[in-house]
C-alpha cells in the first residue's frame, strides 16, 4: 500500500468546480470530497512552507478543507474556486503561525556543523557559497522560524514564492500599501536576524 | 560578512527548496469523515434542542391551565366592565398616565 497518494488522472467528465460547489450547496456532501482529491496537493504544499511537522501539516490542510465546507455559502463564483480556497488556506497558515509563535526564539549558537561551513565558506568565498546546498535551506529554514509571522508571511510569498503585491494582498486581505509596508518591516526584520547570526558566529 | 548578499543566498535557497506536495494515502476520506462529524454534532445539537422544548411544553400548558383556573375561582376575572379593547388601552397607556388621573 503506498503511504501516499499519486496525482489523479483526469477523466474526461470531470465536473467543474463551480458544479460541484453547487451540488454541494444543494446538499450532495459526498461531492465535497472531489474537491478535496483536487486540491489537496496544492494546499499540502503551501502548508509545507509554514509548518514542519507533518502532524502539525495535516492539521492545517485538513481544517482548510473544513473551513471551506463551512463557508462555501459565501464563495460567491466570481473568482476560480482554487484562488477562493488558497486565500482560505493562506489565512488558515497566518493562523497557525500566530498560535505558534511562542516557539520562535531561536538562537544560532546551536548551528550544526554542515551549517557553520557553509557560512565560513560565504565568508572566505561569498559568491561561491552553494545555493543548493542542504545547509543553506537549513539555515534559511531556521531564519524563517525567528520571523514574526507577518514578516514570514509577506516573505514567503513575496520572495520565495515570487508573487506580486496585488496577488499578495488578494491572498491575505490586507490592502495593498499594508503589504508594502510590511514587506518593507519584514526585509528589516530579516536583517535583524542576519546581524544577530553574525554577532553569534562572529564576535 | 555582507548581509545583504548573505540575505539574497539565503533567500535564493529557500526558493530552489520546493516544498512537497505529496499527501498521506486516503486523506480526503479523513477529511470527509471529519465533516460528516461536524454534521452530525450540528444535527444532534438541534435535535436534543427540540426534545427539550417538547418536554418543557407539558409542564408550560399545565401551568397554564391551573392559573386560569385558579384565577377563574378566585374571580379575579369577573366583575370587570372593562372590554377586551379598553382594557388593551389602558394597559398600553398605563405607563403614560398620571397617578392622580
Amino acid at each position: 500500500m503506498p503511504l501516499f497518494g499519486q496525482w489523479q488522472t483526469a477523466s474526461p467528465v470531470e465536473r467543474k468546480d463551480e458544479d460541484i460547489v453547487a451540488a454541494v450547496r444543494q446538499g450532495d456532501t459526498a461531492s465535497f470530497e472531489e474537491l478535496v482529491r483536487r486540491y489537496q496537493p496544492r494546499v499540502f504544499a503551501t502548508a509545507r512552507r509554514y509548518a514542519r511537522r507533518e502532524s502539525e501539516i495535516e492539521d492545517i490542510v485538513q481544517e482548510v478543507f473544513i473551513k471551506a465546507f463551512q463557508k462555501l455559502d459565501t464563495y460567491r463564483g466570481e473568482a476560480p474556486f482554487e484562488h477562493w480556497l488558497m486565500r482560505l488556506a493562506v489565512r488558515t497558515c497566518y493562523d497557525f503561525l500566530r498560535v505558534h509563535q511562542r516557539n520562535r526564539e531561536h538562537h544560532f549558537s546551536d548551528l550544526s556543523v554542515p551549517e557553520q561551513d557553509w557560512l565560513e565558506r560565504f565568508v572566505a568565498e561569498p559568491d561561491r557559497a552553494p545555493e543548493d546546498a542542504a545547509a543553506a535551506r537549513t539555515l534559511v529554514r531556521r531564519l524563517m522560524e525567528m520571523l514574526s509571522p507577518k514578516a514570514r508571511l509577506i516573505i514567503t510569498l513575496l520572495e520565495i514564492e515570487d508573487r506580486s503585491v496585488k496577488e499578495i494582498s488578494a491572498l491575505t486581505g490586507w490592502s495593498v500599501p499594508l503589504v508594502k509596508v510590511r514587506a518593507f518591516r519584514a526585509r528589516a526584520e530579516m536583517r535583524k536576524c542576519l546581524q544577530k547570526l553574525k554577532r553569534e558566529q562572529y564576535l | 560578512m555582507n548581509l545583504a548578499l548573505l540575505q539574497q543566498k539565503l533567500l535564493a535557497a529557500a526558493r530552489l527548496d520546493r516544498p512537497s506536495d505529496a499527501v498521506p494515502y486516503a486523506f480526503e476520506q479523513r477529511v470527509m469523515a471529519r465533516i460528516a462529524r461536524l454534521a452530525q454534532d450540528t444535527t444532534d445539537l438541534w435535535a436534543a434542542w427540540s426534545r427539550l422544548l417538547w418536554r418543557a411544553a407539558a409542564p408550560c400548558l399545565g401551568l397554564t391551565a391551573a392559573l386560569v383556573a385558579m384565577a377563574l375561582f378566585s374571580g379575579a376575572l369577573q366583575g370587570t366592565t372593562l372590554t377586551l379593547g379598553e382594557g388593551l388601552e389602558t394597559t398600553v397607556y398605563a405607563v403614560l398616565t398620571e397617578p392622580g388621573e
